[in-house]
């Protein structure tokens, strides 16, 4: 599968310009509430309208302003699955499923009953949807969608209405989903973890614009620009510039700090809150802190430390519960590999 | 000739067909609208806000002899004014905003992710009207039904000035009870008042019974569930 998505639209508070290719498997867009990630959903299903720009699925041209086509979402043949399910409320588990599904009444009962067993609706079939779970729903959904005509899967937030508990019971079951349906899939989350999880690859969305794509390893081992670094995970980040070959100064910071092949262009620097160490002596890119503020997370520590003495932005630090504060002095240490460099 | 009570009847139950119908029709047509909502809105609901013998006048000017329109109705030996066709045209135009509010609001609740999602799902536009929008916003059409109904029955100023209170062709329940009034026949008038109260207080129970009843069938869950 092939689907290409290039498109702009004037939207309130910025211009949504966005282009990419996704190919088999799981393209995740990955971006902060309102970067324009879900309307682009909307404008691949039809729902909203561009201003100009190009669908094309698998060679059928599902919207084109130069040439004057907009199918209407009937025809697109995509699947929506909506973050609140948007099941007919007035209409049984079974009904929903039957009602857009084509055939004569023996092929959509078999359908029917394939697909109840297969997302584990069974015995659910007469029953409204505002009687069931939120797993359920989603479930019932989803099998509408697989019934019907769809090549191609749309995700809003799909897990973003479900408990934590829940929603990893759900992402099991959506993988093996993907699996049977030949994994062409466009899933929009703000949550990294999931995005990991799920997707093949990724395009970090910020104000509407493509910030970075790639696979979701090389965007979450190397993620360019602040917004991916943000996005992937990463607490701190410092404004920052080049000194010599393997030295830089992070300004937020106002640390020296020595890091690997450090580009000449280099804006910011990030580390994630997991990556920092302890040390009990001084060393390269080991600095004494001040602590700022301490607060007890369920697992960890989380600390807030700077440079003593200054007016340094502070660095979040996810320190082990066994941190006890010494009698003799401690030190920060940020690895040099560790360090995250930005060009923007 | 016809009793008050039965032209009352007939006009309402008129012009509510006629109000269910297009208030339906074009509280549908307002929520589509990008443009000139807003003034769409402003005119259908005006004759909520007027007072009825306002409207009755514009009516008057609107559909009389010396109207575009009325001369154009003429040519085919067509006059409203003063006719039972005027008593529900007055009903009507009265009743009207009551049934589009109602159903607009009831559209505009309507989760459109529902609509959007049958739309990708490939249903047509016809299927998800009828079988999708209708039924999910019957409480408010039923409402806006009941709203019409009762505000018909007590119609009384425009009816007075478009239709006129003619015995036995135009005079209906409310304006019967001016007539009486003025006439000093307060027992008629009274007579008349206790009717109109219990024909209306039936209609709201007996619309409250049959919404209650059609909730309870919804939601009860059914045998051999689960």
């Amino acid at each position: 599968m092939e689907l290409y998505v290039r498109i702009r639209k004037k939207l309130r508070d910025f211009d949504l310009d966005v282009e990419f290719t996704a190919r088999d498997g799981v393209f995740a867009l990955l971006g902060a509430s309102g970067c324009g990630k879900s309307i682009t959903l909307k404008i691949i299903a039809g729902i909203e309208t561009p201003d100009e720009g190009q669908v094309i699925f698998n060679g059928r041209t599902l919207f084109d302003s130069d040439k004057k086509i907009n199918l209407p979402p009937q025809t697109r043949r995509v699947g929506y699955l909506f973050q609140n399910y948007a099941l007919f409320p007035n209409m049984t588990v079974a009904e929903n499923i039957l009602f857009a599904m084509s055939g004569t009444d023996d092929e959509k009962n078999l359908k029917l009953k394939e697909n109840l067993s297969r997302l584990k609706l069974d015995g659910l079939e007469n029953s409204y949807p505002r009687e069931l779970s939120g797993g359920q729903q989603q479930r019932v959904a989803l099998s509408r969608i697989l019934t019907s005509h769809a090549e191609f899967l749309l995700l809003d937030e799909p897990f973003s209405a479900l408990d934590s508990f829940l929603k990893w019971q759900l992402e099991l079951e959506l993988l093996d989903v993907f699996k049977s349906y030949g994994n062409a899939a466009i899933l929009v989350s703000h949550d990294r973890n999931e995005v990991f999880r799920l997707a093949d690859r990724v395009a970090v969305l910020n104000a509407g614009k493509v910030d970075v794509l790639g696979t979701v390893h090389e965007i979450f081992s190397r993620p360019q620009t602040v917004a991916a670094a943000v996005l992937t995970g990463c607490k701190n980040i410092s404004a920052a510039r080049k000194i010599s070959e393997d030295k830089l100064f992070a300004e937020d910071w106002q640390l020296t700090l020595t890091a690997k092949k450090i580009p000449d262009d280099l804006k910011f620097i990030g580390i994630h809150d997991h990556n920092l160490e302890l040390r009990a002596t001084a060393g390269e890119n080991t600095f004494p802190f001040e602590i700022v503020r301490l607060v007890e997370d369920s697992s960890h520590f989380l600390l807030m430390v700077r440079v003593p003495n200054s007016d340094a932005l502070p660095i979040r630090w996810q320190v082990n519960k066994k941190f006890r504060r010494a009698d003799s002095e401690l030190f920060l240490h940020i690895p040099a590999e560790k360090i995250i460099l930005l060009n923007r | 000739m016809d009793s008050p009570l039965f032209i009352s009847l007939k006009t309402s139950v008129a012009a509510t067909f006629i109000s269910f119908f297009l208030g339906i029709f074009l509280a549908h047509e307002v929520v589509k609208l990008k443009r000139f909502k807003a003034i769409a809105d402003a005119v259908i609901t005006l004759p909520m806000v007027l007072p009825p013998t306002v409207v009755g006048f514009f009516l008057l000017l609107l559909f009389g002899k010396r109207s575009v329109i009325g001369k154009f109705l003429l040519q085919f030996d067509i006059n409203l004014v003063f006719t039972w066709k005027a008593a529900v045209i007055s009903a009507v135009v009265v009743s009207l905003p009551l049934m589009y509010r109602t159903t607009r609001g009831a559209f505009e609740q309507l989760d459109q992710n529902i609509i959007h999602a049958a739309r990708t799902l490939g249903v047509s536009e016809r299927k998800i009207f009828w079988r999708i929008i209708l039924p999910n916003v019957r409480y408010g059409i039923l409402a806006g039904t009941v709203l019409t109904f009762t505000r018909t029955m007590g119609e009384f100023g425009a009816t007075m000035m478009f239709a006129g209170n003619i015995p036995g062709i135009t005079q209906t329940m409310s304006t019967a009870i001016y007539s009486s009034v003025q006439a000093n026949d307060y027992d008629s008038a009274f007579m008349q008042a206790i009717s109109l109260i219990i024909l209306s207080v039936s209609f709201m129970v007996a619309s409250n019974f049959v919404s209650w009843r059609n909730f309870m069938k919804f939601t009860i869950k059914r045998p051999g569930l689960r």
